[in-house]
């Protein structure tokens, strides 16, 4: 088997030696197997006299950060806290959304927020005072959340007060996508003042959400917001996910929402007979 | 942006791994990258300069191959490339579910000596 992409090519596994200076490994694929291969030897290519080995490592780029939120995601369960990565670009409303979904929950479930921002603690003064656990994370110039910036970000919460925390990831529509927090549920805002076209540009990020919410469609008239054409967007990239319509402001579709978020916590933290 | 950190594990990664089987330099760094990954291996080719300064990967040759989107249709229980994001099978035309490549982000082999 090709040791490169396993392709069924003939080839030995493991440790590949090859001579510098020389061609290296070389094989056609006369097969279509639907990705483009760039075999290329030599530029930065050992001296004559020295022999170099290939490696093979196979290894995600990301297995630190997997291996973090794997470590978050057995906490969480230990917890019976269920959690969510939220996730749109600036300005969508995750923020008034997570504050109305707490203040709509309270009888219900305590709700608990981690959010994160370039700077500026505003988003956590704002949820503060509508009375939610909530702890800041200030990432700099990181234009994602970790899954251990999230790790030490917990442990100044009292997560035993909590049913539900909701991680508000930053503002971006592309590289939190690739940071597995640990969450069960990612959901993706898209706010009708962005456009129809939003799953279309960033596909990664959609298509890796498990709910999509349209947000401030109380303004869906003013910004002549395409709403068909938004869904079909929508379920062509988030396929499997389930879509929502919501304001925040006016409440519209928020029983819906919540309804959701209790039925997720119901689902896999039922309650422990007593 | 992330692209910079993400070229950082990579450069972390091939050093420990060189270190570890004796070598002392890294001639080729061999990445795969989905084009679903979220990642733009233009931005991480740029980065990769800057970043293997200093390192045994200094000097080394970057290589990424990039894996086109791949989905899973149940009804012909074949694979599909999924070209511009259409999920449907062009075989049965059955509406897919599942991505099963194109989300790769691997640090594939290196080169050592």
């Amino acid at each position: 088997m090709c040791v490169e992409c396993g392709c069924g090519l003939p080839g030995a596994p493991g440790e590949v030696r090859i001579h510098a200076g020389g061609k290296g490994h070389d094989h056609d694929h006369d097969h279509d197997h639907g990705h483009r291969h760039e075999h290329e030897h030599g530029h930065g290519a050992a001296t004559a006299g020295e022999t170099a080995r290939t490696l093979t490592l196979q290894r995600s780029l990301l297995e630190k950060n997997e291996r973090l939120a794997e470590r978050n995601r057995g906490f969480f369960e230990a917890k019976r806290l269920l959690v969510l990565n939220v996730l749109s670009s600036p300005g969508s409303g995750k923020t008034t959304l997570i504050q109305k979904t707490a203040e709509a929950m309270r009888d219900r479930l305590r709700l608990g927020v981690i959010v994160g921002d370039l700077a500026t603690e505003n988003d956590a003064d704002r949820l503060r005072s509508a009375g939610i656990p909530v702890v800041q994370i200030t990432t700099g110039s990181v234009c994602h959340l970790e899954a251990e910036m999230v790790s030490r970000a917990m442990a100044r919460l009292d997560l035993d007060a909590l049913d539900v925390l909701i991680i508000e990831n930053v503002g971006n529509l592309v590289c939190p996508a690739s940071y597995d927090l640990g969450e069960h549920l990612r959901v993706v805002l898209m706010s009708v003042t962005e456009g129809e076209d939003k799953p279309l540009k960033y596909p990664t990020i959609f298509h890796t959400a498990q709910v999509a919410l349209v947000t401030k469609t109380d303004l869906a008239q003013a910004t002549g917001f395409d709403r068909e054409t938004a869904l079909a967007n929508l379920h062509r990239v988030s396929h499997h996910a389930q879509v929502m319509e919501l304001s925040s402001r006016t409440g519209a579709g928020m029983a819906e929402w919540c309804e959701l978020l209790a039925t997720e916590r119901q689902k896999r933290f039922a309650p422990r007979a007593s | 942006m992330h692209e910079v950190g993400i070229m950082q594990n990579a450069i972390l990664m091939a050093e420990q791994q060189a270190r570890d089987s004796g070598a002392s330099r890294v001639h080729t760094l061999r990445l795969r990258v989905g084009d679903m990954s979220g990642v733009v291996p233009d931005a991480l080719e740029f980065a990769f300069e800057t970043v293997a300064k200093g390192t045994l990967v200094e000097g080394a040759c970057l290589v990424i191959e990039r894996v086109a989107p791949a989905c899973w249709c149940a009804a012909c229980g074949e694979e599909f490339v999924c070209e511009d994001l259409n999920y449907d099978c062009p075989r049965c035309g059955a509406f897919s579910t599942e991505l099963r490549r194109g989300t790769e982000m691997q640090l594939s082999s290196i080169e050592v000596s």
